[in-house]
């Protein structure tokens, strides 16, 4: 962390920066650059009439997702495929629901509206139709949100609303891409 | 893992330039910084506070959908991004106590720069009387209720009369709609500024027509935007003709077929005659053709007329329309009226002389299928390479905030993967410090993310006097008056 803190120490106004994994934190300080340029400080401490020194984290501690881990033997499983196709199989308690989940383990869901249900970013197509099944059926506001997401399908959900129950215990969940498709009028 | 391959053949960070700080541009800055934690990213802003359409557009009773500024404060919370508050970009400041910056300036100081500022003009029908008084563009009724510094003097004439058109059916008309029927008592608990909230408690507004020249399986609201008004406590929804819809709603998409049940439910209030009761309609199959006033006051609307239209594909959601034949006309008595057809873009002043491709028939700039701008130089000067667009003066003035931050995150995709060609061409910037060295610019006048946290806290510490989330100020120089 000491290439942080002296960032930290020389940068005044700095601020956490949370939504960053864990791996991305090791890139960062592997290509940190140079100390800040002379213009650089100057330009920091105009912007800042009341330099203030707070401590850096970049823990998933104060990330989003407000989750606990499970206690052991009370775990129940989610898997989240992201876009790219990869597997991310998280152990959760009963009662989390899906975008804090998300959010906690640094998947890309973006959940604009913080979890009230007033957009579609979290969503998410549940794999089989059998743990669809399993959750009680979406309300009008959350069927008014899925009706504007990308890529609808059968089994969509937002995130939000979707709390983990035992019944859900090993349920695969797709991340849709947040990338619009590109659309023909883009190329004029 | 890009951060990486770029670094081992590049040691200078891109320096980015933003200009706007709505949700295009923060989600764009989002994606990159998350992407590219090395670039740096200075976001310019022509008001002294951020959040664009999220502070000026988004309806007061929809706070939750403004919670994207919690994220939006934590990309700006990153060492390597910088808010530029109250500094123009390519136009002069429009407001008195702002600064301008040259757009050429940025250019030379940045290896990207990202055109996000919206869409800040409206679009016009075009038909006679649209100048009577009376007559406003929703976006402007829109930005004087959300407290935006230049509609704060618009004084909406809400008490000559009982009845309102709103002219177009998007989400804004029906927003419009909401606050013109909505209970003041509620609106007052909401960020809606008190010189709004007082002429809102003395509009006489009680019918609202909202009106669109195609059906409701064409319109572009949303469910959620016709569900809201459907539960407003006490407001009547005037039926709709059962004809309007297919007879079996499941043959239509799952969208399509949600809405037109809720349409069809229609609101729990009757339609009363007892005075004092409020009501709204969707008007389908009309075209405004005139706006028109009374001879006992020539000057203010009174009235607009219609011609009614034919789908030619009834249940079709792109289907077109054509006037009766033999034409028909409708008159609606209307003391006041909203124009709300769409926002539009304007180009930048520089973008001529700079040589930014522009297309005005859509509002937006010219651009490849992922937000890249081709810079033409008029006088054959060398072409900038960094140059991109995102958000609404990139997709047109249309979308939720999902779709803007979709098409921001393919922006920012673009910005990184261009990110060690750009630096490779270009030499080490000098960002906002170069600009500065080029441009007479009152530095004073700068507005930082500290400076805005603080007007800010002092929109909070007014609101919690007045019993609300925040009182938002609505002058620039009050915003600046808080830094002094």
């Amino acid at each position: 962390m000491s290439a942080f803190r002296l960032c930290a120490q020389r940068l005044p106004g700095l601020r956490s920066f949370p939504k960053q994994p864990a791996s991305a934190i090791t890139q960062k300080l592997a290509v940190s650059p140079s100390p800040p340029s002379r213009a650089q400080l100057l330009n920091a401490a105009r912007l800042s009439p009341r330099p203030q020194l707070r401590a850096f984290s970049a823990s998933a501690r104060v990330s989003h997702g407000h989750v606990d881990p499970p206690k052991p033997g009370e775990e129940l499983y989610v898997t989240f495929v992201d876009k790219e196709g990869e597997e991310h199989k998280i152990a959760v308690n009963a009662g989390d629901n899906l975008l804090d989940v998300a959010q906690a383990h640094d998947l890309e869901m973006e959940g604009a509206c913080g979890g009230s249900c007033a957009c579609s970013t979290c969503h998410v197509i549940v794999t089989d139709q059998k743990y669809y099944d399993q959750m009680p059926e979406p309300d009008d506001d959350e069927n008014d949100m899925l009706d504007l997401a990308f890529g609808l399908t059968e089994t969509s959900r937002l995130g939000c609303q979707v709390k983990m129950t035992k019944e859900l215990d090993g349920m695969v969940v797709k991340l849709p891409s947040m990338t619009r498709n590109l659309q023909a009028s883009d190329f004029k | 893992m890009l951060a990486l391959a770029w670094q081992r053949t590049n040691n200078t960070p891109p320096r980015i330039a933003i200009i706007g700080s709505g949700p295009a541009g923060f989600y764009t800055a989002h994606r990159t910084l998350t992407r590219l934690p090395t670039s740096h990213i200075d976001m310019y802003e022509a008001l002294p506070v951020p959040f664009g359409l999220v502070r000026f557009g988004v309806a007061p009773d929809h706070p939750e959908v403004k919670n994207c500024q919690d994220t939006f404060t934590k990309v700006a919370s990153h060492p390597n991004f910088t808010f530029l508050g109250n500094v123009s970009v390519g136009n002069p400041s429009d407001h008195d106590h702002g600064v301008g910056v040259s757009l050429g300036s940025v250019m030379r100081n940045y290896h990207a720069v990202v055109f996000a500022y919206g869409a800040s003009r409206d679009r016009k029908l075009g038909v006679r009387g649209e100048g009577l008084k009376g007559v406003y563009s929703a976006r402007e009724f829109v930005g004087w209720y959300n407290g935006l510094p230049a509609c704060a003097g618009l004084e909406p004439e809400l008490g000559r009369g009982e009845e309102a058109v709103v002219v177009g059916q998007g989400n804004v008309a029906l927003d419009v709609a909401r606050i013109l029927l909505s209970d003041v008592d509620v609106l007052a608990k909401l960020d809606v500024p008190e010189h709004a909230l007082a002429r809102l408690a003395e509009s006489k507004v009680r019918r609202v027509h909202v009106v669109g020249r195609r059906g409701p399986l064409q319109a572009a609201f949303s469910t959620k935007e016709a569900r809201e008004l459907m539960r407003l406590e006490g407001l009547a929804f005037h039926p709709l003709d059962k004809g309007l819809f297919p007879e079996d709603l499941k043959t239509l998409p799952r969208a399509s077929r949600r809405l037109s049940e809720i349409l069809l439910k229609g609101s729990p209030t009757p339609v009363s005659t007892t005075p004092g009761g409020k009501s709204w309609s969707l008007d389908f199959l009309l075209s405004p053709s005139a706006f028109l006033s009374s001879p006992d006051s020539p000057d203010h609307l009174s009235s607009t007329t219609f011609t009614r239209n034919t789908l030619t594909s009834p249940f079709s959601p792109t289907s077109s329309v054509e006037p009766l034949n033999p034409p028909e006309t409708i008159t609606i008595p209307s003391s006041i009226a909203f124009r709300s057809i769409g926002y539009k873009a304007a180009p930048l002043q520089d973008f001529q002389t700079v040589g930014i491709p522009f297309d005005e028939g859509r509002g937006v700039v010219k651009h490849d299928p992922a937000g890249r701008v081709q810079h033409t130089p008029q006088d054959g000067g060398k072409v900038f390479q960094g140059l991109y667009c995102t958000g609404w003066v990139k997709t047109g003035p249309t979308g939720v905030i999902a779709s803007t931050m979709g098409d921001a995150f393919a922006t920012g995709d673009a910005i990184v993967e261009d990110a060690e060609r750009l630096s490779n061409e270009g030499r080490i910037k000098g960002g906002w410090e170069g600009v500065l060295a080029e441009e007479n610019v009152a530095r004073e006048r700068v507005v930082s993310w500290e400076d805005w946290n603080r007007i800010d806290g002092a929109e909070k510490e007014r609101g919690r006097e007045l019993g609300k989330e925040r009182e938002k100020m609505v002058q620039t120089e009050e915003m600046l008056e808080v830094l002094r």
